[in-house]
């Protein structure tokens, strides 16, 4: 089978031609990438598409009501409902650090919820 | 009057980049000046990932992005004045600093313009109909909800496909609200490829090209929009006119530099860029004013305004330095055939010269030429030439020796 696609790990967006055979999964060959990321992808994104996800959540206290949060790693993009609903029922309080683990392995995946910002204490 | 050696106006990715780099090249008096208390500018609500990946080699967020650079800020003790605006810039590099510390007059010996751009409005395009809340641009959207914590809607039609926009159409959709199409008045999208994929097709978002929005209906909140099918002139086809409801519109047309200062300090603007005309050093039409980042041009990425600010840094230690000599000649570099803008302006055909173009629509198998009247000086082969895609061609002093005339084409 043939699909084209395009490259999402990097805003190249390099337009990927990808040949395979569902039977044989060693069988992928990828043209037009411009780094060996994009077989990976194209790779991935036909047996197992992932996706990272960013969103905020309140902090109370803070010099700014929301504190940025990510996913370190992807995760399957029928998960990223789920992983919403969960980030979504943290309740934080000022000073967040950039960095701090809020939640380790998010809705029975691998990924943690990682503040992206600081954000300060000001009561 | 209080002198510097640099002054440096805005502290965004630009800004910030520049700074530091000109401390690591032994500049020290460096003062960089905020509008905003924190420093970052518009990467602060930029909590997408895919920031970093030329600068850092990794994806970062939009936060974590500036928090590398504020924390090498702070490693070289560089002096920052936030909260502060450059209320006036005289052609002399004069300027009025105005914050809550009180209002200063101060003199540098070079200006580095990084002051970013903002977004085209409602007004700008002409955007019919009633003006009633509920119509934002993209990326005030983006602050209210990633930073003021408000949401903005629930029923969202964006119209025009540029970055800010696809970025939100995703963002909307995780906070639970319904995104119903994105409109573009081109036959292509204006954002990035990836963004079309990840923001809109991962989730089921119809972007409609070659359609527009001609009538917002609502008088306290939005109602709906009229929408309609462009023919190839870009002219609406009648009949074609359909009603949508919602309850918000979010505007992503365009960016605007911001050079309100530039102007009033009597830099010379480019009509297409709509940032200074600058020379192959960066250089405005002012000696030893600067420019770097989206002020001078929007760039697809913040990773390319970040290495244009360290650029600026290496020419603006070598202007203090009385190094940067001045050219015996400009050349005017011609935007050619298929070239939407190219940068820098003009050369001197003395140094080596990174051209950082646009092309006015999408392209297949074409060459990238770089002539002098008949000559070619260089000549290179590209798969895919995209209007969203900043390119760039490098070429040597060596390459350039003896011309008369530079002109970038596609062909």
């Amino acid at each position: 089978m043939t699909k084209e696609m395009i490259c999402i790990l990097c805003p190249n967006g390099c337009n990927l031609v990808v040949y395979f055979d569902e039977k044989n999964p060693d069988g992928f060959k990828v043209e037009n990438a411009l780094c060996p990321k994009g077989k990976e992808y194209a790779q991935s994104e036909i047996l197992d598409p992932r996706r990272t996800i960013a969103t905020s959540v309140r902090v109370e206290d803070g010099e700014i009501p929301l504190v940025s949060v990510k996913i370190d790693r992807p995760i399957p993009k029928n998960k990223i409902f789920d992983v919403m609903r969960e980030i979504k029922k943290l309740k934080l309080k000022a000073p967040i650090r950039s960095g701090t683990i809020l939640i380790s392995k998010v809705a029975g995946t691998e990924a943690n919820v990682i503040a992206t910002k600081t954000v300060e204490r000001v009561k | 009057m209080i002198e510097r050696d640099v002054v440096i106006i805005g502290a965004g990715p630009a800004g910030l980049a520049c700074a530091v780099k000109l401390k690591e090249i032994g500049v020290s008096d460096v003062l960089l000046v905020e509008r905003e208390k924190k420093l970052g500018g518009i990467l602060n609500q930029c909590i997408h990932d895919g920031f970093g990946l030329h600068n850092f080699k990794e994806s970062l967020t939009g936060p974590e992005y500036i928090e590398r650079y504020v924390e090498r800020l702070k490693k070289f003790n560089i002096d920052v004045l936030s909260d502060t605006m450059v209320v006036n810039l005289f052609q002399d590099k004069s300027m009025i600093l105005s914050g809550p510390w009180g209002r200063e007059r101060i003199r540098a010996k070079a200006i580095v313009l990084a002051m970013g751009c903002r977004e085209r409005t409602a007004g700008a395009i002409g955007l019919a109909g009633s003006r009633p809340a509920g119509i934002y641009t993209a990326g005030v959207a983006q602050r209210l909800m990633n930073i003021d914590n408000y949401m903005v809607g629930n029923e969202v039609v964006i119209l025009g496909s540029g970055d800010v926009g696809l970025i939100m159409a995703r963002r909307l959709t995780l906070e639970g609200a319904r995104v119903l199409m994105v409109l573009e008045k081109l036959p292509y999208s204006s954002g990035l490829p990836r963004n079309i994929v990840q923001c809109l097709e991962d989730y089921g978002i119809p972007l409609y090209l070659k359609t527009t929005v001609t009538k917002v209906y609502g008088k306290a909140r939005v109602e709906g929009v009229e929408y309609v099918s462009l023919d190839d002139d870009g002219k609406p086809i009648p009949g074609s006119e359909r009603f949508v409801k919602c309850d918000t519109l979010l505007l992503s047309v365009g960016l605007i530099p911001e050079n309100e200062l530039s102007r009033e300090a009597g830099v010379e603007i480019h009509p297409i860029t709509g940032g200074p005309i600058v020379n192959d050093t960066y250089q405005t039409n002012i000696d030893g004013v600067f420019a770097a980042g989206n002020v001078l041009h929007v760039h697809d990425l913040a990773d390319w305004a970040s290495m244009e600010g360290e650029l600026v840094a290496e020419f603006a230690k070598r202007y203090l330095e009385g190094e940067l000599s001045k050219a015996k000649r400009w050349i005017d570099v011609k935007a050619g055939k298929g070239i939407r803008y190219v940068l820098p302006h003009k050369i001197s055909g003395e140094r080596d010269v990174n051209f950082l173009f646009r092309v006015d629509s999408p392209y297949k198998n074409r060459y990238i030429i770089v002539r002098d009247k008949d000559r070619v000086i260089k000549k290179r082969r590209v798969i895919n030439l995209h209007p969203a895609v900043m390119e760039n061609i490098n070429v040597k002093s060596e390459e350039m020796k003896g011309i008369e005339s530079l002109e970038v084409m596609v062909e």
